[in-house]
């Protein structure tokens, strides 16, 4: 096993003891006996215990529960909205390449345009809008969970492009294959042709790039928490468990340094298996030969 | 070629129009409502009176017709005023630009002299110890974010080392050197989760190089491997980075704003950030659209370098690419 594959299945592994963790958490609390969103101002700062293996946080909650709880959160949130934002990627990847001319040329300036906006300031406005101005309904724009559809849903609807870009390139160089030119011969309509000829031969590129993107939604979800505007409290996430790291960082440094290592040694997984993954599936594309 | 470029430059300005009335849509869907907080500063107001106020600002009006106003306004110069600074935004955006300006080139500066080199002793010899360091050490810094390592360089060497303030702006009879101790953490911050894209980028773009046949021609004919790392393929590689530098140069932008919130600069993309937080709706629409033309520029030097450093690409074939 050469090195680089050793780093490959550390990351895997690491993602894997990531996400165990992360479904394992409410076995955890049972164990622990406590709740993620236990306040207990009588043991506020806490140093690592038995009860409390972690310490407690500024008002006395457990953070090794926090942890989970968060990753669970920041798992379920990069995964969803990478997923959602492929979704969307390859369909207009698909239509652009397939169809081309006039709808090609529409859809790839508007990839064009989203790509050339600032990323975070427009992640940020589309945070704070009230969705109450939308005409959505109060009850729901207020609930708790709300952050979480709304977070999913702004990262996906700019998410979208890399994989945009990667379908459309791959399906052009599929129209000209002998396949894909039989199935049409033969009478295929688009759709078929879309779905049954190109998108399975269009896996790969579109399993790397999400692969990549779920490390940088985690990152994007970790920011806009961070700064007030992704998953509100109480609900634990990475981010928002470092919103007062700050104002607290000379009377508790290790409730700055744990979430922060949780999203770093997650996302760099997730970069390192998109980066192996892209190797093994395009030889062409090997760098150390 | 002139041609190429002016239809990418009319490209940017419809971009910049179209984020012009998203924006101007988003900004109005904000928490609170600009009559409200007039309202609140005057107890003696009637609802009436809000009516009232609401038909002068032509809030009553629809959102087209209220941005055709806006637009209008703004093509003539007329920004605006800001509402928690009671002055016209570009007097308060001016000195701001300035500082994000010398943070993102200062730490832009240091990704590159940080990322090249990286890039080229992990490419020199590609799966050797030295590069699995510098992958992992990319690996990393791509991966972390922005504020949490801001978080821990204040940890480190403002509060327990105290070498260097933890923020904030120096104070005005300030000193040069006194000054640039206050920009340290910033553009460290910045410039090393910045570098590791251009190491890994660089890394690939030597790689690519030292694959070509001239490579092999430079070492039969003896040049030396330091000879052939530098004057034959770094000169090559440099092309794909110099566009990469230049699309980068915009994402930057995104860096700094959370730079200088963590470490209260006084700069753009704070007061961007502080606009949305404080429903200063013109001064956040004028920043947010200044951060676009930002990253639409960079676009555009990406574009021209492309072409300019590498005479073997045609401006007929970028056209046809896209």
């Amino acid at each position: 096993m050469s090195r680089g594959q050793i780093m490959t299945w550390a990351a895997a592994a690491v993602l894997a003891g990531v996400a165990a963790l992360a479904i394992g958490a409410p076995l955890v609390a049972a164990i622990l006996g406590h709740d993620p969103n236990e306040v207990d101002l009588l043991a506020r700062f806490a140093p690592p215990s038995a009860a409390h293996p972690f310490g407690t946080d500024d008002i006395g909650r457990d953070e090794l529960l926090r942890l989970l709880y968060g990753g669970r959160v920041s798992l379920a949130v990069g995964l969803t909205a990478a997923v959602i934002a492929a979704t969307i990627g390859t369909t207009i990847g698909l239509f652009a390449g397939y169809f081309g001319g006039r709808l090609d040329a529409l859809l790839m300036r508007l990839t064009d345009t989203v790509i050339a906006l600032p990323l975070l300031p427009l992640l940020i406005v589309l945070a704070a809008v009230d969705l109450s101005k939308l005409g959505v309904p109060a009850d729901f724009a207020n609930a708790q969970e709300t952050s979480l559809y709304r977070i999913v849903a702004i990262i996906a609807l700019v998410g979208w492009t890399t994989v945009a870009r990667l379908v459309r390139a791959t399906t052009l160089s599929l129209l000209t294959r002998d396949f894909v030119r039989a199935a049409r011969a033969l009478g295929a309509g688009p759709a078929r042709i879309m779905l049954v000829h190109i998108l399975p031969n269009a896996l790969s590129p579109i399993i790397v790039a999400t692969t990549l993107a779920v490390g940088n939604v985690i990152l994007f979800e970790s920011v806009l928490s961070f700064l007030g505007l992704g998953i509100q409290p109480p609900i634990a996430s990475w981010g928002n468990m470092l919103t007062n790291a700050q104002e607290l960082i000379q009377t508790d440094p290790m409730l700055a340094i744990w979430p922060g290592l949780f999203i770093l040694a997650t996302v760099a997984s997730c970069n390192l298996l998109g980066d192996a993954l892209q190797e093994a599936l395009d030889p062409r594309k090997r760098l150390d030969r | 070629m002139p041609g190429f470029l002016t239809r990418r430059a009319v490209q940017s300005l419809i971009v910049l129009a179209l984020m012009s009335f998203v924006v101007y849509g988003l900004i109005g869907l904000m928490p609170g409502d600009p009559i409200d907080l007039m309202i609140n500063a005057n107890p003696k107001l009637t609802s009436a009176d809000a009516e009232r106020l609401r038909a002068i600002y032509g809030l009553d009006r629809p959102l087209i017709e209220r941005y055709a106003a806006w637009a209008t306004d703004a093509l003539q110069g007329d920004f605006g005023y800001s509402r928690s600074y009671n002055r016209p935004v570009l007097e308060i955006l001016g000195p701001r630009l300035a500082n994000t300006a010398g943070l993102m080139v200062s730490a832009f500066v240091l990704a590159l002299a940080l990322g090249i080199p990286l890039g080229i002793a992990a490419a020199a010899k590609a799966g050797g110890g030295a590069d699995i360091v510098i992958n992992l050490f990319s690996f990393v810094t791509i991966s972390m974010p922005t504020f949490w390592f801001a978080l821990i360089l204040i940890l480190v060497f403002a509060v327990t080392l105290g070498w260097l303030p933890a923020g904030g702006s120096p104070p005005a009879e300030a000193g040069f050197f006194e000054t640039l101790r206050y920009l340290v953490l910033p553009v460290v911050t910045l410039g090393v989760v910045e570098c590791g894209a251009y190491a890994r980028f660089m890394r690939a773009a030597m790689i690519e190089a030292l694959r070509q046949d001239w490579i092999r021609t430079a070492r039969a004919k003896g040049a030396s491997p330091v000879r052939v790392l530098v004057r034959h393929a770094l000169r090559n590689a440099m092309i794909p980075i110099a566009t990469i530098a230049a699309l980068e140069f915009g994402t930057l932008f995104s860096g700094a704003l959370i730079t200088e919130t963590m470490f209260a600069r006084p700069g753009m993309g704070k007061l961007i950030f502080d606009a949305i937080m404080s429903n200063d709706y013109n001064l956040a629409l004028i920043g947010l659209l200044f951060a676009t033309l930002l990253t639409l520029i960079g676009n555009l030097i990406a574009d021209l370098a492309y072409t300019v450093l590498d005479p073997r690409i045609s401006y007929t074939d970028l056209e046809r690419d896209r």
